[in-house]
């Protein structure tokens, strides 16, 4: 009973946490959803055997069962290394981690990654000084591909952005 | 061969993971790893191929992992569905790395390790019979995919990454607290030992239901469908292709393979799944037909296909099964057919938008037949695979007397129709926007930077190349030919609608097939029998 109610408690948190502004809050979230996910993996070997699973300690009858703790085991390293990437998405998209949504069709952040800050409005996906950075991460002798090209933006265009 | 293939199955992960290991450590070898890349997919297809013909008379193949006794360690199984889908993904998964190739995104330095590891998660998830393996090979597949969904669209796929990543996540999680309950209420995750303990005991019919609710939401069903519209267009074409033929329907693999072994087919909750996949293919269609840009557009068509080809889990009869997994192999073909030609224009002229495209017709008429093809086989039209497909699956429906279904099926062919239609006037037809050169010379600078202008330099006939606006080329865009989508961009795309064409004229093969495949699923004792050895 116990464990149904931590389950209960963590994903009821979890919830409250997806529903936040803020990637590190959903982050959180997450970390709590998997939390709640590995002590019911837990709860489904059945927690009235408390004794350790190793070969030759204690009795059969009172060991736990080892196969949801492999589970567990599998289950942890998959999360955190997703909880990993999440955070690292958290602080590379924008300035902020803001979530909350800007009606953005796919059409105009096209825009906005090839640099038409006429066709895409303003999203702050330009950098301050008007460069527009693409990044699609490293060729393979190490040089960032493709070279960073500064923008074609005129400050007038900016304004005229900002403005929007 | 049946006693060759089993040991072996093992090797179309481990190896695909190993070279992928291999291609991190070549880091100055392009083309070394380019072809390590496209060796490892060839070596994948011509195993699938293998595996098709040893499964073709409804054999069950299966290898107990580590040599274990069934039940204890974690079986790999192959039969005819899951032989097809492997072969079908390797090919789509070729056509994409070469498309990717063209583009030379494929430079980028993890992409091909990516791609390897993808394709490694996918063997394993097709071929596992366990269902808390399965979750681990889907974590494997999704690990890479967020890694080229995030790399490829740039800051945009930033955006995309967050909803995918957290929605997936969310997904799996479910996934994994549906296998806890399963295995708390079944005390197994063996899908052979689980067989048919979802139609004896409610408990793990609910378990079972919290583990289809999480595939189908990796699925993009239709009321948790949103997800999937707003990531898939958010990342390069290549990406978006080679994704399209692959989370997805692995997911409607897993849930065809589950519902049969662990349901045994139960028709109590038949119609659940006939209401989900009818509303999935209504509001798929509707949401694209009021989208803006090629990919978007095909990106809802993919919701509504899903729920054709899961019509045949809600049916489950033999005619119903064989359609929609005739369904499931043709529409990966096309789908991805689809998006690599419009992707060809979207990474030649810089923009997927109807608005601000025209006349292709004239300037690439190679594509524009290529996506013609595809687009009348993604509707039903009869001298291609898309009509075999959608008359079977109406022809099954009707046989069961659900003609609400089959309404369904066949006014979403009209909205279907409409909306390639709208692809079709908008990029193709009318007249070229005054801009289009313009646009796509500034877009080819912009992405291939320096690059360009070496290749510029070097080429003898400038009036062939794409170059940025210089004192040379602007001469020559007084000539309307200047910019052209290069073949080596085309050719992905007509590999891919060659094979819904033949498909189309010669439907008997892979319909013979599909219901070998629909007969295994049907009757379940087969693969259980193959896979306790009993």
């Amino acid at each position: 009973m116990s464990i149904a109610i931590a389950v209960g408690l963590l994903t009821a948190a979890a919830v409250y946490l997806f529903m936040q502004r803020g990637m590190v809050r959903i982050v959180l979230g997450f970390v709590l959803a998997s939390h709640a996910a590995n002590l019911m993996l837990f709860a489904a070997g059945n927690t009235a055997f408390r004794g350790v699973p190793y070969v030759g300690s204690g009795e059969v009858g009172e060991q736990a069962d080892p196969l949801p703790q492999a589970f567990v085991l599998t289950a942890i390293v998959i999360a955190f290394s997703i909880t990993m990437f999440m955070v690292t998405l958290a602080i590379t998209t924008t300035t902020d981690d803001d979530t909350e949504d800007v009606e953005v069709s796919p059409a105009r952040l096209l825009a906005a990654d090839r640099g038409d800050t006429k066709d895409a409005g303003f999203f702050g996906l330009t950098t301050e000084s008007g460069d527009i950075v693409v990044e699609h991460g490293e060729d393979e002798t190490g040089e960032p591909w493709p070279e960073k090209i500064p923008g074609p933006v005129t400050p007038a265009e900016t304004q005229e952005g900002d403005a929007r | 061969m049946t006693e060759i293939l089993p040991p072996l199955l093992p090797l179309a992960v481990g190896v695909p993971l190993l070279l992928a290991a291999l291609g991190v450590a070549l880091r100055k070898k392009r083309l070394a790893r380019h072809m390590i890349s496209l060796g490892t997919l060839a070596v994948l297809f011509v195993f699938a191929v293998l595996l098709v013909i040893a499964t073709g008379d409804g054999t069950v193949l299966v290898h107990q992992v580590g040599l274990w006794d069934y039940g204890v360690s974690i079986p790999f199984v192959v039969d005819a569905l899951s032989a097809l889908v492997l072969m079908i993904m390797s090919v789509l998964a070729i056509a994409s790395v070469l498309f990717a190739m063209a583009t030379h995104e494929a430079r980028a330095r993890f992409f091909h390790p990516f791609v390897l590891v993808l394709m490694a998660g996918v063997s394993g998830a097709l071929m596992t019979g366990d269902i808390f393996n399965l979750f681990v090979f889907i974590e494997v597949m999704l690990l890479p995919s967020y890694g080229l969904l995030a790399m490829m669209g740039a800051k945009l796929g930033a955006h995309g990454a967050r909803i995918y990543v957290s929605v997936n996540l969310l997904a799996s999680t479910l996934l994994l607290v549906g296998i806890a309950l399963v295995y708390a209420t079944a005390g197994t995750v063996n899908l052979a030992e689980l067989h048919g303990a979802g139609k004896e005991d409610p408990a793990v019919a609910l378990a079972g239901g919290v583990v289809l609710t999480a595939i189908a939401i990796k699925a993009a069903v239709v009321p948790v469908h949103g997800w999937l519209t707003r990531t898939y267009a958010m990342t390069s074409p290549a990406v978006t292709a080679l994704f399209s033929g692959i989370h997805t329907k692995v997911a409607i693999y897993a849930i065809y393979r589950i519902y049969s072994l662990l349901f045994d087919g139960d028709e109590r909750f038949l119609w659940v799944a006939l209401l989900i996949t009818s509303a999935t293919m209504l509001i798929g269609v509707l949401g694209a037909v009021g989208e803006k840009t090629t990919r978007s557009i095909l990106v809802f068509h993919m919701i509504s296909q899903i729920g054709y080809i899961l019509i045949g889990v809600g049916l489950f009869t033999l005619l119903g099964l064989t359609a929609a997994i005739f369904y499931l192999l043709h529409h990966m073909i096309v789908k991805a057919s689809l998006f690599l030609s419009t992707g060809a224009i979207e990474e030649t002229y810089g923009t997927g938008e109807i608005d601000k495209l025209g006349g292709m017709l004239k300037r690439e008429p190679l594509i524009a037949v290529t996506f013609m093809v595809a687009a009348l086989s993604l509707a039903g039209l009869p001298p291609f695979s898309g009509f075999v497909a959608k008359f079977a699956i109406i022809q099954a429906t009707l046989a069961e007397s659900h003609y609400w279904v089959a309404a369904v099926a066949v006014v979403v062919s009209v909205f279907t129709l409409l909306s390639m239609l709208k692809i079709w006037t908008g990029v193709f037809m009318g007249s070229e926007p005054a801009d289009l050169q313009e646009r796509a010379l500034t877009y080819q600078q912009r992405m291939h930077g320096k690059r360009y202008l070496r290749v510029q330099a070097q080429a003898e006939t400038p009036t062939l190349t794409i170059g940025p606006p210089t004192a040379t080329t602007s001469a020559v865009l007084a000539g309307k030919q200047a910019v052209k989508v290069p073949f080596k961009l085309i050719f992905p795309a007509i590999l891919l609608a060659a094979i819904t064409l033949f498909f189309g004229l010669g439907a008997e093969l892979l319909m013979g097939w599909s219901e070998t495949a629909a007969e295994n699923l049907l009757n379940p004792m087969d693969y259980v029998r193959a896979v306790s050895g009993a």
